[in-house]
């Protein structure tokens, strides 16, 4: 994947979040804001638990979710134990990624650490990446733009690019951690190359399930799912659908062949469509 | 099925009313193209002049709709900074740019009367890529997380398709006299019954899937598209083929029609999107049956 870049290539790296270790206290979110100067989008209450986030967008590239679930667990014999389950969400940096695979200018790129990031002065805006990502995670920002019009007949009052995490580049060009990594008092989200974080999940799995933890289970690790495996993935305790996750994402640049093979096909019949419309003559 | 505080999983498109728009006039100005040559080559020279300025007339509004959509308008010429065949959006951007400039040319040459030839080359130019402008919006669309647009892939190209034919047809039903129109008047009745019927081939193929098609704008736009599509080819087949302004009538209803089904599908797509159980059932389903299968080995 990374070869193109041949001596410059790193290790690739990502997250491991651990949702079973994580307090909801949304030192990830804030940290996130503050490093990469995201900024806010407006404040409301939503009555959905402790979140008021509620997703993640162009200004929110951090977002943990509360759910409070009413289930008796595993082994444990109490019938009304109220279950809090929390986790915070982020960009997957796929292995396929979707929003890279149809962005038309090259803004989205895959960088030597084989993360995804946009490069916000390439970004045009076409918005092509927002419904091509499977899991909703770029977006548009619609906030006032704060540059210069460059050209002002042509420009809009409000910013118009597409943001998501960059897992922050900028930070792993100076041998850091991201901002939320560094941030996390549990170790929830743990930084690190992917391959070793792919192990120390497994072994964390073995561990919760040795324990019999209800419905442990690694989200996105797999290399053989339909983005390829996440450049980030996650460690639950329900199906990925009760965090808002989708429970079988696909890129669907995967199907592209199969898809232009359709539209050439369809072009043809186009074409022999005009031409029998003249087998009649001119009246 | 359990989602989160009943939340959508992906985020609605951001295009608005302009992309759909386009859809049209793209599909219009492709297919005109393919139109007007196959004129000329069959002998037919005031439909092949017509549709060469209709098809000029729709390819050189299509940039501007596309440029107003973006975010960030002036940097519009991003769009040829790199070719990607994994975006469908950077094919069609190149394929517009060609047809456009084809186009136009032809146009430009044709109303000052000079450069005959050129202005020639330059319209068969421009309908080699008549057929890909028409249809690659489907590609598009279908290349997106959007439950109601990926999985409608293996239709929508001929939807499209059909709807941009139906669409070349009536313009020049209108802009041709009865007497010179007949191909016109066929080409646009004929693409209504196909395209009508391939939206319900479609639709009956999606099943749950397809339900956003029926419901809200998007369904109401269909019963539009519908009525307005039938009713014009009802006309172009009937006293179209004696009466001018029947065939105007019949040529305007068709051209109401396909407006109404580009925004049909765009709409059905927002919807699809909107509700998270398009999302989820069916990747449940699967994410199950990939679980109780046996791993085929690698």
């Amino acid at each position: 994947m990374l070869d193109s870049y041949r001596a410059e290539a790193q290790e690739r790296v990502g997250f491991f979040t651990d949702t079973s270790v994580c307090i909801g206290c949304k030192a990830c979110e804030v940290a996130c804001k503050e490093w990469n100067l995201v900024p806010e989008d407006g404040l409301v209450w939503t009555g959905e638990s402790y979140d008021n986030t509620s997703e993640l967008g162009a200004n929110s590239w951090r977002h943990v979710a509360f759910i409070e679930q009413n289930e008796p667990r595993q082994g444990e014999g109490e019938d009304d134990a109220l279950r809090w389950l929390m986790s915070s969400d982020v960009c997957k940096h796929c292995t396929h990624a979707a929003c890279l695979d149809v962005c038309p200018t090259g803004a989205l790129f895959r960088t030597e650490f084989g993360t995804v990031v946009v490069q916000e002065d390439v970004c045009n805006g076409c918005g092509y990446c927002v419904p091509a990502c499977p899991f909703g995670v770029i977006d548009r920002r619609h906030l006032p733009r704060t540059d210069a019009p460059a050209i002002p007949l042509l420009s809009k009052e409000e910013d118009g690019r597409v943001w998501k995490c960059t897992l922050c580049y900028d930070r792993l060009k100076g041998g850091h951690e991201p901002a939320c990594a560094k941030a996390c008092p549990t170790n929830s989200i743990q930084f690190g190359p992917l391959d070793e974080l792919r192990e120390r999940a497994d072994r964390r799995l073995e561990k919760l399930q040795a324990e019999s933890w209800n419905g442990a289970r690694l989200y996105g690790r797999d290399p053989d799912d339909g983005v390829g495996g996440f450049g980030a993935f996650f460690l639950l305790l329900d199906e990925p659908e009760v965090y808002g996750l989708p429970p079988d994402p696909v890129v669907t640049t995967r199907d592209l062949p199969e898809m232009w093979a359709t539209a050439a096909v369809a072009m043809g019949a186009l074409v022999l469509g005009v031409v029998a419309a003249f087998l009649g003559g001119s009246r | 099925m359990s989602s989160y505080y009943g939340r959508p999983l992906l985020k609605e498109p951001v295009w608005q009313p302009e992309v759909a728009l386009y859809f049209f006039t793209g599909g219009l100005g492709g297919a005109s193209s393919v139109l007007s040559v196959v004129a000329r080559l069959s002998g037919h020279e005031l439909l092949a002049q017509r549709s060469i300025q209709i098809s000029s007339a729709a390819d050189a509004v299509s940039p501007p709709l596309l440029i107003a959509d973006l975010g960030r308008p002036e940097r519009f010429l991003n769009m040829l900074r790199v070719f990607k065949v994994t975006s469908p959006m950077s094919v069609g951007s190149w394929i517009l740019a060609y047809s456009s400039a084809a186009s136009s040319v032809s146009a430009f040459l044709n109303t000052i009367g000079r450069l005959p030839r050129v202005a020639d080359l330059a319209r068969t130019a421009s309908a080699v890529s008549g057929a890909p402008l028409a249809v690659y919006t489907a590609t598009l669309i279908s290349d997106t997380a959007i439950p109601v647009w990926h999985e409608a892939r293996r239709e929508l190209p001929f939807l499209f398709g059909s709807s941009a034919v139906a669409s070349a047809g009536a313009a020049a039903a209108i802009a041709v006299p009865t007497a010179e129109a007949g191909p016109a008047r066929r080409l646009a009745v004929g693409g209504v019954l196909v395209e009508n019927a391939i939206f319900r081939l479609m639709e009956r193929r999606l099943g749950m899937l397809g339900e956003p098609y029926s419901k809200g704008e998007a369904g109401k736009y269909k019963k539009v598209a519908i009525a307005c599509t039938m009713g014009g080819a009802a006309l172009l087949a009937g006293p179209g083929r004696r009466s001018r302004l029947a065939a105007a009538a019949g040529g305007a209803l068709v051209l109401a029609g396909e407006v109404a089904v580009r925004w049909s599908v765009f709409k059905a797509g927002f919807q699809s999107a909107r509700d998270p159980k398009y999302t989820v059932e069916p990747q449940r389903a699967r994410a199950d049956a990939a679980r109780s299968a046996p791993r085929p080995p690698r």
